[in-house]
């Protein structure tokens, strides 16, 4: 590119932000002011101010004052209408970023803040990918919009451009900026649908078989020889037999040994998805797991916060 | 007038269905458009209009959809049969706009989505616009105003994310101080756009007669005009106004008389005006409204003819064009004078023409008075007048209907009348008597206004007269009325009317209603000199203080443009203005950093004040006390309250203003 040529696309940058932030990310908050808001008149306003001119037209050509008074009222009006526009976008702030968290391939709920002081901005509306969402947002209270981005990978998702518009009060003049945060949102691995559990069932004939434990598992009726510390008295006195509480110890799972290393022959995406479905497992069965990861070792635990970490360390593999 | 086509084509499906707010609106705005219209259009045409408008507004308000194409087509093509049934035509102003509010009604029927809301609103403009066609008093002008505001809300309504059920006026306030706020600009743009000297299509036919006087006058036939209480036009005097006596403004003289009704004759446009002596005395200028024809009143007796005009053979005037909106001409008159002291003999027998056949006994009583009293015309006048006067005759503006024969049905039975009649009756028997005579319309008397000074002369001022031509004096004018009933020369039409029926005063004379009816016309006079009648020419001179003596096109449309830029420049301002976050003290911070930074001591990014002190105070040694004080303060007032104390605050705000900071040199 020639010099002159940088020299003006600079310039560009500097003056018009919003028209160039497609090539350039910015962080959050974004702080919408007078150089990135831009204004045109929509379809109607266009179609309205025709037909003002044929009213102004007509009014001049019958000598009509009074018409032609009313119609510059109307253009005055639909005038300040766009200062108006501006008014409601000036001055707005885009920020408090919140995601929710999933897998790739189904949708991520992310929401932001739209704050503004002074005054109240009625109607900003954003577009984002599933489409239009609408706040009036007060001062002093940021209202959040709320959307789910689609998506494919594991790993960061930066947000979409997005384009914050409004077209207040009349619907004549639509301004807008566009938004291109910088803060992506956190995707995690898409765990394989199907596959082997981490280890082998060791050989314990014991293995299903209930034990007698601490923790309730079903009343039955009294059975001669029950040990009588287990008779459920209270719940008794409502039936007409005796109730014996069956108590049983629930078998010991024994903890998930994690490691990366212990599969032979897949490749990386392979075997993120499969200790993703590890995880998942291990989580949705209250085990307790540690895993190892050729850059880091998560130590033996259980818990949400282990669920988290360990998915965004395998969301982050490279 | 413009027409439309309802749209038959389906809005896209994602389009927004019209909550039901705007839908109301516009049901508003549409109820506005029929109530402008309503003065015009058939009284059946609005009711049937409202009913559907209504019937609808109920149908979607109950969670009806839009009507099925099989109920629309019909009705428009019902309403476009109705109008040309009526009208016996699509164009013009009258069926056009019936036409065109028909379909905005109809148009409601399919109003579902925001754009239809939005090209419905757009046209119901264009209509309230329209009634403007018909009447452009302030009145008219005011409610044609506030027809804009539920207009507008709509659009505003459209546009709310969530237009939930607040009080209607939540909704209309807000448009009501948008328009407000327009009105600068929008009152500059109404002074500066360049006027049309000429029109570019034609104007507008009138299709409907302005009441008023016409050309034409048979007795019984003008009560329509005496009762119209609408200004007629008004009159402003340099110096003292004429006495009421001789208030009268001639409009048309009429000479044919064909046995029911006068008419002027046919070569009073083409013969040079009479001669006249005498010198002016009244000068005068008339702001005339619209009468749709181009006669011009002229106050008794008219010495020249207005700029825009010229004099009639029988010294009454019309203007080059037809009076389509208020015009303002300046005349002056004379109150002793001689007017065609010589009669040519053309003049003579279209003066002394009758019809035959036409009031036997009329022609008997003139020619015993013809008998009695000789040559001398003027007693014979006297006569007629005393007879007016002494014979039984009333003045009413509700006479019992007159027979075949006017003349004779009139003087020797009902007796009654208003000045048609007896003006008319006067002049037949003075040509029966063989004296040259004839009819004179136009207005007597008025209304003298105080608070404005001028003479507002209305409808119901009209009225007719006589001119007889005597021997070496020229036409001179006799009011038969005014021997029936001095009153209505002296007071005007519904007063002499009222006392000759026997009510006395009545509610109308109250002091008050007189009062606010006087502000309430200088208010429709103002409206239209500075309104209505700022046209081309005025555009032209306005400029004239500025040293400007014409106003060209494109002065104005520069001066048109650099002073809306100007005007849009201020609202700008207002819309870039952005009140600073925070309280007190912050300004006052903020005007202490302004100040440290000329020294060279410049906030950075996220430094605290502590340290900004710190750093301020190692950098200027000089003012290392107050800053330090300052440091204290606003720690004090920042941190040790939710508010800043007013004391520790002010004595921040003074040691800011005290402090003196010079550029140290480093």
């Amino acid at each position: 590119m020639p010099p002159a040529g940088e020299r003006i696309v600079a310039w560009a940058e500097r003056k018009l932000p919003s028209l160039t932030r497609m090539r350039q990310r910015e962080p959050l908050p974004i702080l919408l002011h007078r150089r990135r808001i831009y204004i045109v008149p929509t379809a109607f306003g266009l179609g309205f101010a025709v037909l003002l001119a044929v009213m102004l037209i007509g009014a001049l050509n019958y000598a009509n004052n009074a018409a032609l008074m009313l119609t510059c009222l109307l253009g005055a009006a639909t005038a300040g209408s766009m200062l108006v526009a501006f008014r409601t976008l000036n001055g707005v702030s885009v920020g408090g970023l919140r995601a929710g968290t999933a897998r790739a391939g189904e949708a991520i709920r992310v929401s932001l803040d739209i704050a503004a002081s002074q005054r109240e901005r009625m109607a900003i509306r954003l577009d984002v990918a599933d489409g239009e969402h609408a706040v009036v947002v007060t001062p002093g209270a940021p209202s959040a919009i709320e959307f789910a981005l689609p998506t494919d990978f594991r790993g960061w998702l930066s947000l979409p451009r997005m384009r914050i518009h409004t077209s207040w009060p009349l619907g004549m003049f639509r301004a807008w900026s566009w938004l291109n945060p910088d803060n992506p949102v956190l995707v995690y691995p898409r765990p394989e649908p199907l596959g082997p559990t981490p280890f082998e069932p060791e050989g314990d004939a014991d293995r299903g078989r209930p034990r007698a434990g601490d923790e309730l598992a079903a009343l039955r009726d009294y059975r001669p020889g029950d040990p009588r510390r287990q008779i459920a008295w209270k719940l008794s006195a409502r039936h007409h037999g005796l109730l014996v509480k069956d108590l049983e110890q629930p078998a010991p799972k024994e903890d998930w040994r994690l490691d990366w290393d212990s599969m032979h022959g897949l490749d990386d995406e392979s075997r993120i998805s499969r200790l993703a479905r590890w995880v998942d497992e291990a989580k949705d069965s209250g085990r307790r797991w540690s895993l190892r990861l050729p850059d880091g070792y998560f130590d033996i635990a259980q818990g949400d916060e282990h669920y988290h970490r360990c998915m965004t360390a395998l969301a982050l593999r490279p | 007038m413009t027409r439309f086509r309802l749209s038959l084509t389906r809005a896209p499906v994602d389009e927004p269905l019209l909550a039901p707010r705007p839908f109301d609106l516009l049901c508003l705005t549409m109820a506005s458009v029929l109530v402008v219209h309503a003065l015009h259009l058939p009284w059946w045409l609005t009711l049937t209009l409202a009913v559907v408008l209504a019937a609808r507004w109920r149908q979607r308000s109950t969670g009806g959809r839009q009507a099925p194409f099989w109920i629309k087509l019909p009705l428009i093509g019902l309403l476009l049969a109705v109008v040309i049934a009526y009208y016996g035509t699509l164009f013009g102003r009258e069926p056009g706009s019936a036409f065109a509010v028909g379909l905005l009604v109809l148009k409601m029927l399919e109003s579902e989505h925001r754009r239809d809301a939005r090209v419905a609103m757009a046209f119901a403009c264009f209509g309230l616009m329209s009634a403007l066609l018909f009447d452009q008093n302030l009145m008219a002008t005011f409610i044609v105003a506030l027809g804009l505001v539920p207009a507008v809300a709509t659009l505003r309504a459209i546009e709310k994310v969530d237009p939930a059920a607040l009080p209607l006026r939540r909704d209309l306030l807000p448009v009501l101080i948008t328009l407000l706020a327009a009105v600068p600009l929008a009152a500059f743009a109404f002074v500066f756009v360049p006027r049309l000297s000429t029109p570019l299509w034609g104007a507008p036919t009138a299709d409907k007669s302005v009441t008023g006087l016409s050309d034409r006058m048979a007795p019984g036939e003008m009560a329509e005009v005496l009762t119209d209480d609408t200004p007629a036009m008004r009159v402003t005097f340099e110096g003292e106004p004429p006495m009421n006596a001789s208030r009268y403004f001639r409009a048309y003289t009429m000479t044919n008389f064909d046995g029911e009704s006068w008419s002027p004759s046919y070569d009073v446009g083409t013969r040079q005006p009479s001669l006249l002596e005498g010198t002016p005395r009244f000068t005068y200028e008339i702001s005339l409204e619209p009468t749709r024809q181009r006669v011009l009143p002229l106050m008794d007796m008219p010495v020249a003819a207005p700029g825009d005009a010229r004099l009639r053979s029988d010294r009454t005037a019309v203007a080059d064009r037809r009076i389509d909106e208020v015009y303002r001409y300046q005349a002056s008159a004379t109150t002793d004078y001689r007017l065609d002291t010589t009669l040519d003999p053309r003049q003579r027998r279209q003066a002394l023409q009758l019809p035959n056949g036409i009031g036997p006994q009329a022609h008997e009583l003139a020619a015993s008075w013809a008998d009695h009293y000789g040559n001398d015309h003027l007693a014979i006048a006297r006569a007629a007048l005393a007879m007016f006067h002494d014979g039984g005759f009333r003045y009413t503006l509700a006479p019992a209907p007159l027979g075949r024969d006017r003349i004779d049905d009139f003087l020797f039975h009902t007796r009654e009348g208003y000045c048609e009649h007896f003006s008319s009756t006067f002049t037949f028997l003075m040509r029966a008597a063989g004296i040259p005579a004839r009819v004179v319309t136009g207005y007597q008397g008025g209304y003298w206004n105080k608070l404005g000074s001028y003479l507002l002369v209305r409808h119901a001022d009209a009225h007719a007269w006589s001119e007889v031509w005597l021997e070496g004096r020229g036409w001179v004018r006799f009011d038969p009325t005014g021997a029936v009933r001095p009153e209505r020369v002296s007071l005007g039409a519904a007063a002499a009317a009222a006392t000759g029926s026997g009510s006395e005063g009545g509610f109308f004379d109250f002091a008050w209603l007189h009062d606010a009816r006087d502000r309430w016309d200088v208010v429709n006079q103002w409206w239209n000199q500075a309104v209505n009648g700022f046209d081309a020419l005025r555009q032209e001179g306005m400029l004239q203080p500025f040293g400007i003596r014409r106003a060209e096109v494109g002065d104005l449309a520069i001066i048109l443009a650099v002073g809306c830029a100007l005007l849009v420049a201020v609202a700008l301002g207002w819309a870039m203005f952005q009140r600073r976050e925070g309280d007190a003290l912050d300004a006052c911070m903020r005007r202490l950093e302004r100040k440290l930074a000329r020294a060279g001591v410049t906030r950075r990014t996220g430094e605290g004040p502590r340290h900004f002190f710190a750093r301020a105070a190692r950098s200027l040694p000089a003012e290392r006390n107050g800053l330090e004080r300052l440091s204290q303060l606003y720690l004090w007032s920042r941190y040790a309250f939710d508010e800043p104390p007013p004391e520790s605050l002010s004595e921040f705000r003074q040691r800011v203003k005290e402090l003196k900071v010079r550029r140290v040199v480093k």
